[in-house]
């Protein structure tokens, strides 16, 4: 152990995780003179000091370690508090108000498939358990009848997924679950052997051990249903300390009991082995065994692994004890080893041999045996053929892993049983807990694990401690992150920057966001950050507008109004992705939103859209008057013009629509002048186009059709020769036509224009008018249409314009 | 069509795996609600929907019935309803008070809402404005696209061309990038990938962005070059009239998801009948992409060849006519069937569309692309107008006179807007402005100083800083370039030869011989040439935003150069028929396969209609 304990383990509250797990030491806590306090240590395993400082809180009844590696002090008044490895505090809870008044006597720390729980008992002994204190339940247990202070002894058990308490009150024994408290006996134990004053359950809650003041020690079921032994220890004296020491399979499961100076182990054949102890120690419970610590070294109990015993018993004549011994001949080029080996091969067991060999390297501590067992086996390996080298290969990986780990500088005392358990992604995350990243990157680059899983965590892990290091600047923090991140798989530099941000160092923060190529992972965080503006020209870069509309709503809700328009008006995707939704949701913003620009010309739209919406004529013209307005600003003559006319159309409609009921409001001034005409108020209708300086073209064509429709052919007689047609007359002839009056059409061929005689003959069915006008004009494309509008019947114009065509072509 | 066609064009995947996965993806969804419940459908989904899942389907996963989503009150007494919609605000508002409603009384069901093909926040916000955020589930149909034929795949979303080229809103283009990336996961991986346009971009850039989080398989291609082309690059081809068979079915009787409702005066009975038109008509599969002219000669033929077919039975002895009845007959009469319909359809073109006023029309659009006779044409344009023969028409003449012209002299802008004002209401004083921001009418910008000034910003404009820049400049730079980029393109074909329709020598048949598509022009050079290199000069006058890429798994292209040839067009904000004949013809020439995916199909009418300004 490389620390120097002033006092040794005396007069200390000592915890110690399992999994070669750290060491919490507090001096003398039951001293209470408030000028001095006493100093919280936290050791690795192998004594290398984590942290210290005074401890200023309450009197603590019990230290423990969670399965995540944090330490739990339990104080008197019933508050436990949590510190992280460093010693830096996390958080605190208690366990419950009535403990507050009647103080915590013991407290155990136990830990389940649930996760590490709490057991206390308090002077008005009553028990109180939380089974996981990341997901705090507190239960406090019923009255245990006839009990007077606090038990004798008591452990938790967990069984069937149930948590209760075991105690002895004197020979009596309790067991205690949610609803009640039974008196249970367990069989073989009468209660002449005396008062139980010490237990203890094995790691596994299989076993349970009970010590009686007569020096009786009960192994058997943790049920209490079935007795292993019951061994007479002579010492009257309680122990220390009683641990199980057995291990997966355990062939001689064992109970350790310490007393100051002495250390026995039981076992189950009812022998009992002692070591003499010199310096006081401290026992810790692993799956596999128990370590001992003392001030100056710590050791494993261990029950030897059977195949360990196979090969290193005297004289044993094991496969694997013969082929450490070949190999050991054959180093010495002695011939011997070709006799073992024959031996061996003989009972053909050399495969056998040499899985003997590998698994007993895995459980050895020492590099030297380590090789010297992998080194048979690779031995024995050649003389087989298909045989599978995975063992082989992944035992030399995994001690090299382990060997690495349990070297003091990092103090990781694992077995490979241990490791085994605790699974190779656990071990990485204690080592980077530990901040030991260079060597659990080396971890996981030797093992091949998966990028992602791997290399990048350690690195995700290593980024986020770094950027709280508080002596550095933010632009070497930040190029040492990218440097060593650069763009690993699975490593969000969101993630990164939100714990620099946490930390409260924001500029650092963007920075290392700066490095993220996903948009949408920024933009929460500078969210949060209030850096609104960056967060939204990310999001517009992103190219993903659920985004962009997440920021602007957000934005919406932060800041005053002129401020969220400038924003958005620098960032013309969210501003036109913003005026959709308006134009949906929220006419009125819109507008607001257009004055803010001042773009006179989509506020003048809005206006002329509005006054759509608008039933009533006053409302609607104001509106319009509005838009005018805006149009000016806008310098938009043409479309002033038109509102202007618009608005005096409109007028003129509801005028007419007052006195002659006509239901003009509302309709273009085509459709105006049209039902005007169509309704015999052609005063009116002349108004309008004289007023709205309707093209004449656009009038006579009105009026031509609307003439015609009505059937009044005397007045589109008079029309006609009102002045000359700026439509021609062809027009003319087209729609009598249509209305089916070809008398009337007849009237105005004689009208059309010579280009379109030809036609207009046509139109009238005149064939015989067709032909002379085409004749006339002596155009062969005319003379071809007339053609082939005649029939058999007409053979007298065939002929005629037969002969014309001639006469063209000749010359 | 007699043309010298490469008979080795390759086979076009099999696009009928994106249904089935459409179709299982809402089966689940509809699980995930067990029991009965009423389901309410957007009214422009009822098509897809249909085409995906029909009736008997829904039954089948315990839909009740069905209803059209309007905003009226529910009459549905079951207690779970379930919402299938496009997620527009409108829509979800209309939701919320159904349930709002349904809260009044005290009245409790549970609602679903699945949003196809995927939801917007701004839909959830409303829920939640609304507060009924908590009282519906919600979820997202990811149907992307849907197969109209063989090689037409449709997005079926024509709001993408206003909300994304008027709105300026790019909400859709995350949904353009992942409808690719489903077509890349499906059929992938592309070897290159070539595209046009500011949209196009973003979305190459959303599909590359979800190819790199998602894991990549190695899979056989089945697609091989991918081009991307924006909507506003080529306004000229959807504004001029369609007069390929398609395209004029389209245009008159409106085809609706792959299919058209042809009425009384077609079918010459009094009811109006259904037909889906692809491939797999027959008749209309060989009469689709021809030039309307002679597709009645071709129906004729077709007529009498299946009068000879009938007539085979005349000799016929008992055996043979059972055989002739229990094989022949049924293909028989269903040809016929269909053939009669057709050529109802086209007789009803032919009164619409051959009178003299189509022909006059027809000359003046191509007087307008040659750039002859402007005068003529803008007097043709006001009588049109002054007639009312039709707004949508007259918007589409103003359109097309403005865009080839290059904008409109500031006199004829004023008057003849003034005349569409007075003819069809002032409030199409908002439509010339929607048209004004989109480049398709506009008034030529006294000076050519803007061109100095836009060509400077051009060169900043590569850089991403400079987006801004560009959005603002955008609005006023909208030049068309047409004339310049049909010179160069050599658009327009020389009219001093007569143009043989039957026999069509380039893609300009599609349009008489009168223009070669600009959109069909550009993925031909660059698919020609394999990039953008020599087209700089056109690209420049397109307004940039050109790429070309070339895919991670370019290496393995060799030897497989069937997949080569298949070319997968993305046309953003929709494509026309024409287009898409143009293409076909395009493919038969040059040994391609084109597939063409698009926004939706659109043609003038739709086009304009979006930019109407309907208030709401």
């Amino acid at each position: 152990m490389s620390w120097s304990l002033r006092d040794g383990l005396r007069d200390s509250l000592v915890a110690a995780a399992p999994y070669g797990g750290p060491i919490a030491l507090l001096r003398e806590p039951q001293r209470r003179s408030p000028s001095s306090r006493p100093q919280l240590e936290i050791y690795s395993a192998s004594g290398g000091t984590v942290a210290s400082f005074p401890w200023k809180s309450g009197p603590v009844v019990q230290l423990g370690w969670t399965v995540s590696d944090e330490l739990l002090c339990i104080q008197e008044d019933g508050t436990v508090l949590i510190y992280d490895l460093f010693g830096s505090f996390k958080r605190h809870f208690s366990m419950g108000q009535e403990v507050v008044q009647s103080q915590v006597m013991e407290a155990k720390v136990f830990h389940s498939p649930y996760g590490t729980g709490i057991a206390i008992v308090t002077s008005s002994s009553r028990f109180t358990l939380a089974t996981n204190i990341d997901d705090l339940k507190l239960r406090r247990l019923p009255e245990v009848p006839g009990l007077q202070g606090k038990p004798s002894c008591w452990v938790v058990l967990t069984q069937d997924r149930q948590t209760k308490v075991l105690l002895s009150n004197g020979p009596e024994l309790f067991i205690l679950d949610n609803t009640s408290c039974t008196v249970v006996c367990p069989p073989g134990l009468s209660p002449q052997d005396g008062n139980i004053v010490h237990m203890s359950v094995s790691f596994s809650y299989k076993y349970l051990a009970l010590l009686t003041d007569s020096g009786h020690l009960w192994t058997g079921l943790s049920t209490l249903q079935e007795k292993l032994s019951d061994v007479d220890t002579k010492k009257t004296m309680a122990p220390k300390q009683m641990l199980w020491c057995r291990r997966p399979k355990s062939q001689q499961p064992s109970v350790v009991l310490m007393w100051d100076r002495l250390l026995l182990v039981v076992g189950v054949c009812n022998e009992t082995i002692q070591y003499p102890i010199e310096d006081p120690c401290v026992l810790v419970g692993e799956m596999d065994g128990v370590r001992i610590i003392s001030s100056s070294n710590q050791e494993l109990l261990q029950e030897v692994p059977l195949v360990c015993q196979d090969i290193f018993k005297i004289a044993s004549m094991a496969p694997g004890a013969l082929l450490l011994e070949a190999h050991r001949e054959y180093e010495k080029s002695s011939q011997k080893a070709d006799e073992y080996l024959r031996e061996i091969k003989e009972q053909s067991m050399l495969g056998e041999a040499v899985r003997q060999c590998v698994e007993a390297a895995g459980h050895e501590y020492d590099t030297n045996t380590q090789k010297s067992l992998m080194r048979a086996a690779s031995f024995g390996k050649c003389f087989l053929t298909d045989f599978s080298p995975d063992q082989f290969v992944t035992t030399c990986r995994e001690l090299r892993v382990l060997n690495a780990v349990r070297d003091s500088s990092v103090g990781l005392p694992l077995t490979h049983t241990q490791f085994k358990q605790l699974t190779l992604q656990v071990l990485i995350d204690r080592l980077v807990y530990r901040q030991f990243y260079p060597l659990a990157i080396e971890v996981c680059r030797y093992l091949k694990i998966p990028d992602y899983q791997g290399v990048s965590r350690v690195l995700k892990h290593w980024a986020s401690c770094k950027v709280q290091q508080k002596d550095l600047t933010d632009d070497a923090i930040a190029r040492a992150v990218c440097m060593k991140v650069g763009d690993s798989p699975g490593v969000s530099y969101s993630d990164i920057a939100a714990k620099a941000y946490e930390c409260g160092r924001a500029e650092l923060a963007i920075k290392l966001l700066d490095f993220e190529a996903r948009s949408g992972e920024q933009v929460p965080l500078l969210l949060k950050m209030k850096r609104s503006q960056l967060a939204l020209s990310k999001a517009v870069e992103s190219g993903d507008t659920d985004l962009v509309y997440t920021v602007v709503s957000y934005l919406k809700n932060e800041m005053n109004r002129g401020d969220f328009f400038m924003t958005l008006r620098n960032q013309p995707v969210a501003l036109s992705l913003y005026r959709q939704f308006c134009k949906l949701q929220e006419q009125e913003t819109l507008k607001d939103l257009y004055n803010q620009d001042d773009d006179h010309q989509e506020l003048a739209n809005y206006y002329v859209t509005a006054s759509y919406r608008e039933k009533r004529l006053e409302g609607r013209l104001s509106l319009l008057q509005s838009a005018v307005d805006e149009y000016n600003k806008a310098k938009n003559e043409f479309a002033v013009k038109t509102t202007e006319d618009e608005m005096r159309l409109l007028r003129f409609q509801r005028k007419l629509d007052d006195e002659k009921g006509a239901g003009l409001l509302g309709l273009s001034l085509q459709v105006t002048m049209e039902t005007l005409l169509s309704l015999g108020l052609h005063k009116q209708a002349e108004q309008l186009y004289k007023d709205f300086r309707v093209p004449d073209k656009r009038y006579w064509w009105l009026k031509l059709k609307s003439l015609a429709e009505k059937e009044e052919w005397d007045e589109l007689e008079k029309f006609s020769k009102s002045k000359k047609s700026p439509i021609g007359y062809l027009a003319f002839v087209e729609v009598c036509i249509k209305c089916n009056n070809k008398y009337e059409a007849k009237k105005y061929v004689s009208k059309v224009t010579p280009e379109q005689k030809v036609k207009a003959h046509l139109a009238v069915g005149d064939l015989e008018g067709a032909a002379d006008a085409a004749i006339e004009r002596r155009n062969e494309a005319e003379i071809g249409a007339v053609l082939s509008r005649c029939s058999a019947s007409n053979s007298l114009v065939i002929e005629r314009l037969n002969q014309a065509r001639a006469a063209i072509a000749k010359k | 069509m007699a043309h010298s066609a490469r008979r080795d064009s390759p086979e076009l995947p099999d696009f009928s795996i994106l249904k089935r996965l459409a179709r299982d993806q809402l089966i689940y969804l509809l699980e995930q609600l067990p029991g009965k419940k009423d389901l309410f459908i957007e009214a422009d989904l009822m098509s897809p929907l249909d085409r995906i899942a029909n009736v008997s389907t829904l039954k089948q996963h315990e839909v009740d019935k069905l209803y059209k989503v309007e905003h009226k009150p529910v009459i549905s007494t079951s207690d779970q309803l379930c919402f299938l919609i496009r997620p527009r605000i409108q829509t979800v508002k209309w939701i919320c008070d159904v349930v709002n409603t349904d809260k009044v009384p005290g009245k409790s069901r549970r609602y679903k809402i699945i949003f196809t093909p995927q939801k917007f926040y701004a839909c959830e916000a409303v829920l939640e404005e609304q507060g009924i955020f908590g009282d519906v589930s919600i979820d997202e149909w990811p149907f992307y696209l849907l197969p109209l034929d063989d090689d037409i795949i449709s997005l079926e979303l024509p709001e993408f061309f206003q909300d994304n080229f008027l709105a300026g809103d790019q909400r859709w283009v995350r949904t353009a990038g992942s409808a690719l990336h489903l077509l890349y996961s499906l059929y992938g991986p592309f070897s290159k990938v070539y595209g046009i346009g500011r949209c196009s971009k973003m979305a190459y850039e959303s599909w590359r962005e979800q190819v790199e989080e998602g894991e990549q398989k190695a899979r056989q291609a089945e697609i091989g070059n991918v081009f991307l082309i924006d909507r506003d690059v080529d306004f000229v081809t959807p504004l001029c009239s369609q007069i390929v068979y398609e395209g004029l079915v389209d245009d008159i009787f409106r085809i609706k998801c792959g299919c058209v409702e042809f009425g009384p005066d077609v079918t010459a009975s009094d009811k109006s009948v259904k037909v889906m038109l692809n491939s797999h008509d027959k008749v209309f599969s060989e009469i689709r992409n021809e030039h309307f002219s002679h597709v009645f000669g071709f129906l004729s033929q077709k007529a009498r060849n299946l009068q000879t077919a009938y007539d085979k039975r005349q000799g016929m002895d008992i055996k043979q006519m059972k055989t002739f009845v229990s094989e022949e007959l049924k293909g028989l009469k269903q040809e016929h069937r269909l053939l009669s319909l057709h050529i109802g359809a086209s007789e009803s073109i032919m009164k619409k569309k051959t009178k003299q006023d189509f022909q006059e029309l027809l000359k003046t659009e191509h007087l307008l692309l040659e750039g002859f006779e402007i005068r003529e044409c803008i007097s043709y344009i006001e009588e049109h107008i002054n007639r009312q023969v039709s707004m949508i028409e007259s918007l589409r003449l103003l359109c097309l006179l403005s865009i080839t012209e290059n904008g409109l002299l500031p006199k004829d802008y004023r008057s003849l807007k003034a005349q569409y004002l007075q003819s069809y209401g002032v409030d199409h004083l908002l439509t010339f402005s929607n048209l004004r921001q989109l480049g398709l009418l506009v008034e030529q910008q006294p000076g050519e100083t803007l061109t100095v000034m836009e060509s400077k910003v051009g060169k900043l404009v590569n850089d991403k800083t400079a987006g801004k820049l560009t959005d603002a400049f955008s609005s006023l730079a909208k030049k068309s370039n047409f004339r310049a980029l049909s010179r160069k393109l050599n658009l327009v074909p020389k009219t001093d030869e007569e143009y043989d329709l039957r026999v069509p020598r380039d893609m300009a048949y599609i349009f008489s011989g009168a223009y070669i598509p600009l959109s069909c022009k550009l993925i031909e050079q660059v698919l020609e040439r394999d990039g953008w290199t020599g087209l700089e000069e056109v690209t420049r006058l397109l307004n940039g935003h050109e790429f070309a890429v070339t895919g991670s798994s370019g290496v393995d292209s060799r030897g497989k150069n069937d997949t080569q040839r298949i070319i997968l067009v993305m046309f953003l904000g929709g494509c026309t028929y024409s287009e898409i004949s143009a293409l076909r013809f395009l493919g038969r020439e040059k040994g391609y396969k084109f597939i063409v995916v698009t926004t939706a199909i659109t043609n003038s009418s739709r086009l304009l209609e979006a930019l109407l300004d309907n208030h709401v």
